[in-house]
């Protein structure tokens, strides 16, 4: 067997090479330019690999623990350079949002079918009940908020568009804050066997359906329906979307089928976050919307309601036809 | 010998060993963030609200990005650390060694809402507590760990000595830790060096004044030298 000196002096210079060849790859730009690199880019793999057999020779033939942590450090070093993913987030992005998103949506459709269930079920069954049962609403909502609701879109009340572009603002901030969040915790909620994803789903279609059901009982649809058309399709969509995304989380837990339930979490989990991504940008797209297009009183109600409209058709169409291709 | 590593399998047919930050490491470095955090809101906020509500809406924007995206932006683009996690020497990366990516920091990190149910980490505590890498949920499901930084390993040199003989053949165990010692001998004080050489006495078989020197020399020979 080698003596470890001899080891050492034979290879230490490669050894050397490759490192001062991984600082100056991952050193900044400016000094990268600066240094030539020590060693050839055809020459990189073949060196990764001797250093790799070094670091098993060292091991097995028991040289000292302070050799091997330092081959071994090397080796984590050059394997997560060689291995690590390489960010190109520009036209990553790009594809993500013309392609992969709409696919993942259509690949995913069994979960979203039940958070549409989950969350559009209560939100029609409340709505509709509330047109025979108006005190329902009382059972459903405290006192303060059906007022401040009524307040809010009462006709005769509104003196609409006048909310200036600094209280916009401060409603952008309030609905990104809020309604992600709320989007977050949805997707989040799963891992508690998706309870916590069923929970506030249904909880948030009973209380939109209670408060549209109210004030369309109470004759307001026309301001309400002007107010919340332009944004609910990115909202509605976007909560259904993170739903779903927090079902797969759940349903790994509790069926993972032939896999164990920390590799079927981590499957579904990675097959989730295509739908997270969507979701959080339609939220947050939807945040925009709710802050800057839907308090203007301007905008006589039908035009809100085409813009609805065409919002809702927009994400249907995308998320129906966007990144189709024939197979090859 | 410890099992606060992780083996990870490389396509080379080697063994990579991460070793695992546990508990109370990455508490300190939450702890961090978190005042970081803070601190900057306060003065963000202090500054903002000279805008009126204008500025309180900048304001909520931004403790929205702190607190969901910062964490993962940071574990991508810096490194795998967080500033707390730098300050720790702590990094994440995915479970087969690779640097973590958007996916895998985005889920761990959304999914810290569930780990800090039902008050300060306690499902994440459970968590990992009950595997053996120390995953809290957030780590099981995006496939990540959390493990310590190596320092860059600089060369240590076996001190010179006559190589001698261990009186009886050793295993791998006890080979490398008298090499071990061996490396560390220079960064002990002299009594303690002496305090686990007498350890070694049944391989060395010496007076306890002479353990130290009688172990160096047994390194020294276990080393390769003739």
């Amino acid at each position: 067997m080698m003596p470890q000196e001899t080891f050492e002096a034979r290879h230490g210079s490669q050894w050397l090479e490759f490192e001062q060849w991984l600082d100056a790859m991952t050193a900044s730009r400016t000094k990268r330019s600066a240094a030539a690199p020590a060693l050839a880019e055809a020459a990189v793999a073949h060196r990764y690999r001797c250093l790799c057999q070094h670091l098993a020779l060292a091991r097995e033939r028991r040289y000292s623990p302070g050799l091997v942590a330092r081959l071994n450090g090397l080796v984590i070093r050059g394997h997560q350079f060689l291995y690590g993913a390489h960010l190109d987030t520009g036209p990553a992005l790009v594809r993500f949002f013309a392609r992969d998103l709409a696919r993942a949506v259509r690949t995913q459709w069994r979960p979203i079918a039940w958070a549409c269930a989950l969350f559009f079920g209560p939100l029609i069954v409340v709505a509709m009940a509330m047109q025979q049962y108006p005190d329902l609403v009382h059972m459903l909502m405290p006192a303060e908020q059906i007022a401040a609701y009524e307040q809010m879109y009462d006709p005769a009340q509104r003196r609409a568009g006048e909310r200036g572009a600094q209280v916009d603002s401060y409603m952008l901030g309030h609905y990104i804050w809020n309604n992600v969040r709320i989007g977050f915790q949805t997707f989040a909620g799963g891992m508690l066997f998706g309870i916590g994803t069923v929970f506030f789903l249904t909880v948030n279609g009973v209380l939109i359906g209670a408060s549209a059901g109210h004030l369309i009982e109470i004759g307001f649809a026309r301001t309400f329906f002007g107010f919340v058309s332009g944004h609910s399709a990115l909202e509605l969509g976007g909560i259904v979307l993170m739903g779903a995304a927090g079902l797969m989380l759940g349903g790994a837990l509790i069926a993972p089928g032939r896999l164990t339930r920390a590799s079927a979490l981590r499957l579904r989990a990675k097959a989730a976050v295509p739908l997270v991504y969507g979701a959080g940008a339609m939220l947050t797209a939807a945040a925009f919307v709710e802050a800057f297009w839907s308090p203007l009183g301007v905008v006589p109600a039908p035009i809100k309601y085409a813009a609805g409209a065409v919002l809702w058709t927009l994400v249907l169409l995308y998320f129906i036809f966007a990144g189709r291709t024939r197979a090859p | 010998m410890l099992d606060t590593t992780r083996a990870v399998p490389t396509p080379e047919g080697i063994e990579l060993v991460l070793r695992l930050a546990g508990p109370v490491p990455r508490a300190l470095a939450w702890l961090i963030d978190t005042m970081l955090r803070l601190a900057v809101l306060l003065v963000a906020g202090w500054l903002l609200a000279m805008l009126g509500r204008f500025g309180w809406g900048v304001l909520l924007i931004l403790a929205f990005l702190l607190e969901w995206l910062a964490p993962a932006a940071f574990e991508v683009w810096a490194d795998g650390s967080t500033p707390g996690k730098k300050s720790l020497g702590l990094m994440v990366l995915h479970d087969d060694g690779t640097p973590v990516g958007w996916a895998a920091a985005l889920v761990r990190n959304l999914l810290r809402a569930i780990d800090f149910l039902p008050v300060g980490y306690g499902f994440g505590l459970v968590a990992a507590s009950i595997n053996r890498d120390f995953k809290r949920l957030g780590d099981i499901a995006a496939g990540t760990v959390v493990v310590y930084r190596d320092p860059a390993q600089r060369p240590v040199p076996i001190p010179a000595a006559a190589p001698v003989p261990p009186l009886r053949p050793l295993s791998l165990e006890e080979h490398r830790a008298v090499l071990d010692f061996a490396e560390r001998a220079a960064t002990l004080t002299p009594q303690r060096a002496q305090e686990i050489a007498e350890l070694a006495s049944p391989i060395t078989g010496v007076s306890p004044q002479r353990a130290t020197q009688r172990l160096l020399e047994v390194a020294s020979f276990l080393s390769g030298r003739k």
